[in-house]
């Protein structure tokens, strides 16, 4: 440290003649160029590690990237026989048509409902069953329930769903007969429209409340345990230590997860929307998501540009939403994304 | 508050604390009765008689236990189709996301790599902005890819999730010395990948295949729109037919069962029958990755 300072010290004296401009310049011209010249050789040396990126670097042009450029559609008219390029462009045409639809409002308001419902129905309780599963001791105990909540996690929608169909079939489905035990009718669950948004935001949070609240648990295992040992000391009770240490303490990791889902929150579910659809919840069923899968990809006649100006109506919404969520969270807590 | 209120204070405080644990301890347990209970309840209706699941005589445990509906299923040719084609997703979805995932992930974890924050943030925005299931069937029907295997396979075929934890785990486990160590040895980057990087990397590299895996055996969307040949279906395809839109042929039963289809009660048992084939492997295989998945999510949660 101090020799450097010295040596530094006594080469800016001379540095205060006339001459002294240009030295600098041509010195840091001399830095500057041996500098590329020294990333130059490394990136030479290192043309092996570049190699290995080259087929992720395919895949990520091929399905990531052309992709995007064929959002372009949007804006085009597009048609099959002149391909992307060689459609015309028509501006904001299908933007303006998706607005002016009368299945505009209906899907962006299924769609806002039912992951806002699903956001705050779901977020809090993977905080809870982490924090109350964390105060708890003993390790194959926690072991056990921590395996078993992850578990549905690795279910697949269809499989979901179809336990569901099954268990809540109106001619003898598990459901039904409890219901039957109280002298009440068969319900028809999946048909009936006021039932469908609790029925998707109930299912989700049986399927992955365990997958954000190991998460939680991870975050709470990286927390000082110091801080613990001194509450305990002070008289704090687990539940004081609970709320002004663990809570705190995963703060980030809240934020992260709660940023991330705002972004989510046009997309999530679009397979089980899906695969929960039928003709009688279509009124509360039919969300942004599943409308372009039908325009563009089911109907017979597929409306591909007017499917992708949705999509990309959705995607831009999304990442305006996440910047938002984004900007709010580290105004509010310091804590963000990026 | 004074001396004298201490030892109250303590006991209370104890006891509002062993309240707490029992509390906890009983909210996490019904939580998990909650989720254990109806994949049980499926499992033991597909070992038990058809009379026996449409009387609501089976609680926990099968009644009259019986494998018929599992041998009915594998009398299908739908379902041995289905189940089939799913395995050669799974396979090969694993094998080659695992091989890109660690093609992208090793270099990327070099601290030498010139650029490496472009081609990192040139992978990532596209997880932030989607274009959308249109344009991707559109590349996929340029490719002409359309009605092949190759379609299920190569569209999500990296998962930038996975590239994140993977390349997390070389930087944390690969010690720069190690790779000095091989240099002078003679050894370039794709011996010390192959002969030291990859040997020390077993556990993620488990992670990397058993996740993709999983991942393509629950998936069903993309054989939705990029499929129209039922012979390439995969199992969780089949399933939707049968469990959701009740599309059942005598062909697809086996032609034996086609007359016996008209009964609900072992229509129901098979389709418990199948629901549990189909959900099982995941199950069987995620404890394995479990510890590595909570360090990757953790981790992929923070960047």
């Amino acid at each position: 440290m101090i020799p450097r300072g010295v040596l530094t010290a006594t080469e800016s004296k001379p540095g205060d003649g006339p001459a002294a401009p240009g030295g600098s310049a041509i010195a840091n011209l001399m830095a500057s160029t041996s500098r590329r010249s020294l990333i130059l050789r490394r990136m030479k040396r290192n043309w092996r590690l570049y190699a290995m990126l080259v087929p992720p670097l395919i895949y990520a042009a091929v399905f990531l990237y052309w992709p995007l450029y064929g959002m372009q559609m949007a804006f085009r008219d597009f048609s099959v026989a002149k391909g992307i390029t060689g459609s015309p462009w028509v501006g904001l045409k299908y933007f303006r048509t998706f607005v002016d639809s009368y299945q505009f409002w209906p899907t962006i308001r299924n769609t806002l409902v039912l992951n806002v419902y699903e956001l705050f129905a779901a977020f809090p309780i993977p905080i809870i069953l982490a924090l109350l599963l964390n105060s708890l001791r003993w390790a194959l105990y926690r072991h056990g329930i921590q395996l078993i909540l992850f578990a549905p996690h690795f279910i697949s929608t269809v499989v979901v769903v179809g336990i569901m169909v099954m268990l809540m079939d109106p001619h003898g489905g598990l459901i039904n007969q409890v219901v039957g035990l109280f002298g009440a009718g068969p319900i028809d669950f999946l048909g009936e429209p006021s039932l469908f948004r609790h029925i998707y935001v109930w299912s989700g949070v049986w399927q992955s409340a365990g997958y954000s609240m190991v998460i939680y648990l991870a975050a709470l295992a990286g927390i000082d345990p110091a801080l613990h040992e001194a509450a305990t000391i002070d008289g704090a009770s687990r539940l004081r230590r609970m709320w002004h240490i663990d809570l705190p303490g995963i703060l980030p990791v809240m934020v992260v997860l709660f940023v991330l889902s705002m972004g989510n929150i046009l997309s999530t579910g679009f397979e089980k929307v899906l695969l929960l659809q039928n003709s009688l919840n279509l009124g509360v069923s039919e969300t942004t998501d599943t409308y372009v899968y039908k325009v563009g990809l089911q109907s017979s006649i597929p409306q591909f540009s007017y499917a992708t100006a949705i999509g990309v109506f959705k995607s831009v919404t999304a990442l305006i939403l996440l910047l938002c969520a984004n900007w709010l969270a580290r105004r509010s807590t310091r804590e963000s994304l990026f | 508050m004074n001396g004298v209120f201490v030892p109250r204070r303590r006991i209370g405080n104890t006891g509002s604390d062993r309240t707490l644990t029992i509390v906890s301890a009983a909210v996490v347990a019904a939580f998990a009765l909650a989720i254990l209970y109806p994949l049980i309840y499926v499992i033991s209706s597909s070992f038990s008689s058809g009379a026996a699941i449409n009387a609501g005589a089976v609680k926990l445990f099968p009644v009259h236990p019986n494998a018929e509906a599992y041998r009915q299923i594998f009398d299908s040719p739908a379902f041995v189709r289905g189940l089939v084609n799913s395995l050669i997703y799974s396979i090969s979805g694993a094998l080659l996301g695992t091989t890109l995932t660690v093609l992208a992930a090793y270099p990327l974890s070099r601290r030498d790599l010139d650029g490496r924050k472009i081609i990192l943030f040139v992978l990532l925005v596209p997880t932030l902005f989607s274009a959308g299931i249109i344009p991707t069937y559109m590349v996929v029907r340029d490719l002409h890819l359309l009605n092949t295997r190759w379609a299920i396979i190569l569209p999500g075929a990296m998962s930038m999730f996975n590239v994140i934890i993977t390349r997390a785990f070389y930087q944390l486990t690969i010690p720069e010395e190690l790779l000095e160590a091989s240099r002078l040895d003679g050894a370039n980057d794709f011996q010390f990948l192959l002969r030291v990087a990859l040997p020390l990397s077993k556990p993620i590299l488990a992670v990397n295949l058993l996740f993709y895996a999983i991942g393509q055996w629950n998936g069903w969307f993309t054989a939705l729109i990029y499929l129209t040949n039922e012979h390439l279906f995969p199992l969780q395809l089949v399933l939707r037919q049968i469990l959701l839109q009740n599309q059942v042929t005598p062909d697809q039963m086996g032609s034996d069962a086609g007359a016996l289809v008209a009964q609900k009660e072992l229509f129901d048992k098979l389709k418990y029958a199948l629901i549990t084939v189909a959900m099982l492997p995941p199950l069987i295989a995620f404890p394995f990755v479990q510890k590595h998945f909570v360090r990757g999510a953790l981790l992929g949660s923070l960047k």
